[in-house]
């Protein structure tokens, strides 16, 4: 892949408008500052495009998800993705999970976070420039208030004017949908809890829950003054993975780079200086990189912490370099390698400043030596380890997902008494044995002992004569604990405890599990 | 006050305050912190008119919502009275055999029972029950006065030799030292040891068990398998309450000890007490 192809090579006269904007962040700014406010110019390009698909995708997933029906039988709800906190259960498809398979959720949140380092490594902070919910949700915010109030400059026109009706209006109708999405918002979180058909009825008619309305109460007011009010300053103070994230970046990370071996020295008056016989670089100092910048940098300062590499400046760049007939890329993604190597090439080894004709031929096609991204890096020993691992920790949760027990036994034996004697000198043992049916439907379980011969049992509510082998009926996806003594009789006591095992087993399904228990005797206790 | 001091580097007026050369700026207070605090000045005025709050000489003021901790309490105890009481009122006109037969009553009678278990019973019986000795095992299935429902309610509600309860269960083996000689004691003894399938010497398992049958059988039984109607035990089973080998009983013989259980009944009332049957019966050894 080439970045820096060029759909019109070409000279072209077309002039380009220099925009008036100081960047609002900047490495060497002062610390204590009050907020200045900042009004991204719209951006056009691939990289808008993109975010607009990942914004419908990743919005549609958030609000849409909760009300996708999933059949699972009479005894089950129907609801695709539901975290059913009442009865502890969660359901996501097919697949149903009880409060002791919560490992699954923990397996996923490290598959999510070797997901982030993979991705990281590769190509730089996509997570912040795409898909975080900040990210999205300020993106929708954004286009709202373009919508009521008109681009960059009618915005800070608007924002400069003193009160009228018409900033009022404008002003009231922009909070008032930012506040409609913050409470759609809040209110599609609470879905993921509940039946999300019934509990829109009961939230409409004020029959829900209190802790609905407070949630939904929360979120609403997290999403608009995160994403409405506060924007940028989120990621910049208030959020830890910036921060993390310089750890995780090496010198192969695709990250937004503004290419100075290329662009500087930056001119306005590009031409004249060129007639002067100076060296020009491609970058016509037009500032509209900085203008579309929702975090308010100006990228050709460097990589900084404040970029959530959104590419957005990419975009405007590409498309003055289009306007202008320069081959795109002055901004690009790039890795620090290959920013270092064209870098030496234009300043001759870091010995002289800037020269454009150090990477230029006499026609103004860059020389052959000029590095461009090769997706090969992406393919080297940091991110195929942390492939591996994700895909290890994924493999493994779908084998044990595939090969997980619906139906289990746990027993407990009593502690006090440990046994008892009885008035024929045979001994007693007591059990709590719980049947697990995790299974939507209802099912007969046959309940058993392997090993103690001579023991017979009696199970509590279910029979009172003493067997070895019991029928029980166990409700579909509930647990069962059933009150169990085993008896042995006196002249197959021996003085040391014995081991054996309780067995629950579903015929139909030959579903099986068994759970190793103690007998204690008067001679020994385990 | 001490003359005012600006900052050189940073051009603001310093507190006053310093150490070892270090001056502390004079800094406004972050605008979000300060009406923060207003906003808690104000809530802390509302709280007051609201909420009993200012103490006075025998009390405090009232507030304006009425609020209690103490009525919060009982509303909360009723609640959870009026959550239980149907069940309850129904163990209450229930019999035990309907208690027991029905799953719902059956688990809060247990579970309710098993509660009063070990705050009114642990003392003598032990944490789970199982006794120990003179103190009987209600897990197994040797009962001196019966070990169905209805016989262990009436054991608990009106104890074993409880003087102050008329209706109490009362038994007492008398003292044979004046009955029996003490060779005769031990023929008896070992008589009774011989029941529990352990031989002896017939020399004295012979007599014994004529002096048994002459003086024995009415409370013990013929074949020493007790007498529930009059709470006199087995004494051909495995279980020992008093007296374990041939000395301890013949020393039982000689100079019985007896328990005493208090009645239970007026103390707890009688749907505890129900629900205490319920729990012992569910023990193991219930019949």
């Amino acid at each position: 892949m080439n970045l820096y192809t060029s759909p019109a090579l070409g000279p072209s006269d077309a002039s380009v408008e220099r925009i008036d904007v100081q960047p609002v962040h900047s490495p060497g700014k002062p610390l204590y500052e009050k907020r200045k406010k900042i009004f991204p110019k719209r951006a056009e390009g691939r990289f808008r495009r993109f975010k607009w698909l990942v914004m419908l995708i990743t919005l549609g997933i958030y609000y849409l998800t909760p009300w996708i029906r999933w059949d699972r039988g009479p005894f089950a709800p129907d609801q695709a993705v539901l975290v059913d906190l009442a009865s502890r259960r969660f359901y996501f498809f097919f697949i149903e999970i009880w409060p002791q398979e919560f490992f699954y959720v923990a397996g996923l949140l490290v598959m999510a976070g070797f997901g982030l380092f993979l991705v990281t490594s590769a190509v730089g902070r996509a997570w912040c420039g795409y898909t975080c919910p900040q990210t999205v949700w300020v993106d929708l915010f954004l286009v709202v208030e373009r919508f009521f109030e008109g681009d960059r400059n009618a915005r800070i026109k608007l924002d400069a004017a003193p009160w009228s009706l018409d900033k009022l209006w404008k002003r009231v109708a922009k909070h008032a949908t930012w506040l409609a999405i913050a409470v759609a918002t809040g209110g599609a979180w609470i879905f993921y809890f509940a039946d999300a058909p019934s509990l829109a009825f009961d939230f409409v008619t004020g029959q829900a829950a209190l802790v609905a309305y407070s949630t939904v109460a929360i979120l609403t007011a997290t999403t608009y003054v995160l994403g409405g009010l506060l924007r940028e300053q989120v990621c910049i103070y208030m959020c830890p993975w910036p921060r993390i994230q310089a750890a995780m970046l090496d010198e192969s990370s695709l990250v937004v780079t503004y290419n100075d071996w290329r662009g500087e020295p930056r001119s306005r008056h590009a031409k004249k200086a060129a007639a002067a016989g100076q060296p020009v670089g491609d970058c016509v100092d037009c500032n509209a990189c900085v203008a579309v910048c929702p975090m308010g940098i100006d990228i050709r300062e460097g990589q900084q912490m404040a970029c959530i590499t959104c590419a957005l400046c990419i975009d405007a760049c590409d498309g003055v370099m289009d306007k202008i007939g320069k081959p795109r890329g002055l901004i690009a993604y790039a890795t620090l390698d290959e920013y270092d190597a064209n870098m030496a090439l234009a300043t001759s080894g870091g010995t002289t400043a800037i020269d454009p004709a150090g990477v230029r031929n006499p026609d103004g096609s860059f020389i052959d030596k000029v590095r461009h991204f090769d997706w090969r890096v992406i393919f080297r020993l940091r991110t195929l380890i942390y492939f591996g691992v994700w895909s290890a920790v994924g493999l493994g949760l779908v084998f044990s997902l595939l090969s997980r027990d619906r139906l289990e036994v746990n027993v407990l034996h009593d502690r006090n008494p440990q046994f008892v004697l009885e008035s024929d000198g045979s001994i007693r043992n007591g059990y709590t044995i719980r049947l697990l049916n995790m299974i939507p439907e209802p099912r007969t379980i046959m309940v058993s002992m392997e090993g103690l011969p001579e023991a017979t049992m009696k199970i509590a509510g279910v029979a009172d004569v003493p067997g070895r082998l019991f029928a029980v009926q166990v409700e579909p996806d509930k647990t069962l604990a059933l009150k169990v003594f085993v008896t042995l009789p006196k002249d197959a006591v021996s003085s040391e405890a014995v081991d054996f095992h309780f067995v629950a087993e579903d015929r139909p399904s030959h579903e099986k599990d068994s759970y190793s228990a103690v007998f204690n005797t008067p001679g020994a206790r385990k | 006050m001490a003359e005012k001091h600006i900052d050189e580097l940073s051009g603001i007026e310093t507190t006053g305050h310093e150490w070892d050369g270090i001056r502390e700026l004079n800094n406004p207070l972050p605008r979000w912190w300060l009406w923060t605090f207003y906003a808690c000045i104000l809530w802390s005025v509302a709280y007051a008119i609201a909420y009993p709050s200012i103490p006075l000489l025998t009390d405090a003021t009232k507030g304006l919502l009425g609020y209690s901790s103490r009525a919060e309490l009982a509303a909360d105890l009723d609640g959870a009275k009026i959550a239980q009481g149907g069940i309850l009122e129904k163990i209450s006109s229930s019999s035990l055999e309907e208690i027991v037969a029905d799953p719902q009553l059956n688990q809060f009678a247990t579970a309710g029972g098993a509660a009063a278990f070990r705050v009114n019973c642990t003392p003598c019986h032990g944490t789970g029950g199982a006794g120990g000795q003179g103190y009987p095992n209600l897990n197994d299935n040797d009962w001196l006065w019966g070990g169905d429902v209805n016989a262990l309610y009436q054991t608990i509600a009106h104890g074993i030799r409880d003087p102050a309860d008329s209706e109490t269960r009362i038994s007492e083996m008398p003292a044979f030292t004046d009955i029996l000689k003490p060779d005769e004691v031990r023929q008896v003894a070992a008589y009774v040891v011989s029941l529990t399938g352990t031989p002896r010497d017939p020399a004295m398992v012979e007599p014994g068990k004529q002096l048994f049958a002459d003086n024995c059988v009415s409370c013990h039984g013929e074949k020493a398998e007790g007498n529930r109607d009059l709470g006199g035990p087995s004494l051909a089973d495995a279980i020992w309450l008093k007296a374990r080998g041939e000395a301890e009983i013949a020393k039982q013989i000689q100079s019985p000890k007896h328990g005493v259980m208090p009645a239970w009944g007026a103390r707890l009332g009688d749907v505890a007490v129900k629900q205490l049957a319920v729990y012992i019966h569910s023990l193991g050894g219930g019949e």
